[in-house]
């Protein structure tokens, strides 16, 4: 009793109107809308989330033609053009989902991993609103976001394994519960997404590489021998940098010897022994952990060869598999919001010292 | 009518609540802390010090520039959202001249100067406008130390020039070296940017109602990569 007493008079202002408005709110069994707000790379997004399952609205500010032209995502004009872009972007998320900030419970926003810089704005804008209006901020992890955009699409069902794989990453994650993350396994060099544009370019391929590339390996045969990297026996980590080498030889020594290979052929080989790889870990995690349901996560889940070969496996294995629509794919704040709703149902809440953290951990966040 | 004011651009912090008339309250730091961290619990207490709840303010202020990229970023992402999220106007003040305002009332040039590496300084040049306010004599640029001074020399025409901000100490010498006794330094307090400038000059113009949307940065320089880009557009090596 003491302490609760203690703890109102040290409260700041703030903090009694977060928790009254949250009190308020789960007291009267209301739907719950939470805004999230992403601006961890270069996607200014903003949205409207109803029960963290049904998306209201999902604005999204591509910078992808500004930064084409550098061929990769500069952090200091990706940080410029958020600034500019964010309040625009958060208004248009309120005004297509026919809300405005008093039907709001909470704000969501991604503070890591990610580009600082980039990072900064959303967190600072996330708590300008938070304590302009008295309403909870929530801190997401970025990784935790991909995941929960399964959850716009399909219930997820526990115990579940999270296959995530972007540009920047790539994870196995196994999940008991709700909020509860535990990483198998990860990339030890390259993620699957920048050794996807590295080839590409090797191919003289345009920025960004990924969708060409799994394009051209439609139209080509696996017929260029490259090799897996499976890593030691009963290791759930990956390895992209041998395969982008050995790409990159094969290319080198028929350059050298005056041959050519047919870039579809080699586009074809190089994902078949991408997906090879993630899809057998993901499937060896499936049987040794017993998972109910498996979930594609993360830009590179809109890789067509990648989801052919997942359906095909998790099919034979008798394992459903949920892949979400691309849109929710790519980075988006209604994943955010998805994810930030599970943390305002168990109230954890961020302080106003919320900050980015580019190299946050799922496990600890 | 109360305003917030803001300041995150360089090392210093500085948030202030401000009425017409009256400074109510104005907290500094010159830690070199996390702004990030930093701000926004500064900002609570001190509404909570002024018993301001934040539907309550009528306006926002926040130094927009030059500075560090990312303390600039810091202070403009937070004031439009919130000023946003209030329905209120936000209004950009130059960083530079809210040092400035340091020295009201002194009789010559008053320049404020960010450091901008590789020898180069964010500067202005000012001069007091009574007891209240200072206007800028020229345009604020990013340019090289060694050129600035013997230009400042030539508009200066014998008057006293006045060096103010943190990076100044850094260039003390040169600047001496350049101009002599016709140089001039103020006390350390002088060199800091205060948030009450900031929302003093914030609420005269409050009238011209900045939409939250509309504020953006003053860097005074492109980003490298952008800079490279288009020199290279200009000798004709990329296209659009
Ligand atoms: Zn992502």
């Amino acid at each position: 009793m003491g302490d609760i007493v203690m703890n109102r008079t040290n409260s700041s202002r703030y903090e009694m109107r977060v928790q009254e408005a949250y009190q308020a709110h789960k007291e009267s069994g209301a739907p719950t809308y939470i805004l999230g707000i992403e601006t961890s790379c270069d996607e200014t997004s903003a949205s409207v989330v109803r029960d963290g399952r049904e998306v209201l609205s999902n604005v999204i500010a591509s910078q992808a033609d500004i930064h084409k032209r550098f061929g990769g995502v500069v952090p200091e004009v990706a940080s410029r053009r958020h600034v500019e872009n964010i309040t625009l972007t958060i208004e248009e998320a309120l005004a297509e989902a026919g809300k405005t900030l008093s039907d709001i419970q909470a704000i969501a926003v991604t503070y890591g991993p990610g580009l600082v810089g980039a990072l900064l704005v959303g967190v600072a804008a996330a708590k300008a609103v938070s304590l302009a209006r008295g309403i909870p901020l929530i801190g997401v992890h970025h990784i935790a976001g991909h995941i929960y955009a399964n959850r716009l699409v399909e219930e997820m069902d526990f115990p579940l394994i999270a296959l995530v794989v972007s540009g920047g990453h790539t994870e196995l994650v196994w999940m008991k519960g709700h909020g509860q993350f535990e990483i198998l396994g990860e990339t030890r060099d390259d993620a699957a997404g920048e050794a996807y544009d590295k080839v590409a370019r090797a191919l003289n391929l345009p920025y960004p590489g990924g969708p060409h590339i799994d394009r051209l390996a439609h139209e080509g045969e696996p017929n260029v021998p490259l090799p897996r990297s499976w890593l030691e026996p009963g290791s759930y980590d990956f390895s992209f940098s041998g395969l982008k080498s050995a790409v990159l030889n094969t290319l080198h020594n028929a350059a050298q010897r005056g041959e050519s290979i047919e870039p579809a052929n080699l586009a074809a080989s190089f994902q078949d022994s991408v997906t090879e790889v993630l899809v057998e870990k993901t499937l060896r995690a499936v049987r040794e952990y017993g998972a109910k349901q498996v979930l594609l996560a993360g830009g590179v889940a809109a890789n067509r060869g990648l989801r052919d070969r997942l359906q095909e496996r998790c099919k034979a294995e008798g394992v459903p598999l949920v892949i979400p629509p691309f849109s929710l794919c790519t980075d988006n704040a209604a994943m955010i919001a998805a994810a930030g709703y599970i943390k305002y149902e168990k109230g954890q809440f961020a302080k106003l010292d919320l900050n980015g953290v580019p190299g946050l951990s799922l496990t600890e966040q | 009518m109360r305003l917030l004011s803001i300041d995150t651009s360089n090392l210093v912090l500085s948030v202030a609540v401000v009425e017409e008339e009256r400074v109510l309250a104005e907290m500094t730091t010159n830690q070199q802390k996390n702004h990030s961290i930093r701000l926004m619990d500064c900002v609570s207490e001190l509404l909570d010090t002024t018993g301001t709840l934040p539907e309550q303010l009528s306006g926002l202020g926040v130094a927009n520039g030059p500075g560090s990229y990312t303390g600039v970023r810091i202070g403009v992402a937070s004031a439009k959202s919130m000023a946003w999220s209030l329905n209120i106007p936000v209004i950009g003040i130059s960083s530079l001249q809210v040092v400035a305002m340091n020295a009201l009332g002194f009789p010559g040039m008053i320049v404020p100067l960010f450091d901008a590496r590789r020898g180069q300084v964010y500067t202005g040049c000012y001069r007091t406008d009574g007891m209240e306010s200072v206007r800028a004599c020229e345009n604020e640029k990013i340019i090289l130390l060694e050129e600035w001074l013997p230009h400042l020399r030539d508009q200066a025409q014998g008057e006293a020039i006045l060096f103010l901000g943190e990076d100044v100490r850094i260039h003390k010498e040169a600047i001496v070296q350049a101009l002599g006794e016709q140089a001039k330094f103020a006390s350390p307090a002088a060199n800091h940017p205060r948030a009450a400038h900031i929302g003093y000059l914030a609420m005269k113009k409050l009238q011209d109602g900045t939409n939250a949307h509309e504020l953006v940065p003053e860097y005074l320089q492109l980003a490298e990569a952008e800079a490279k880009w288009l020199a290279q557009k200009q000798e004709g090596l990329v296209k659009e």
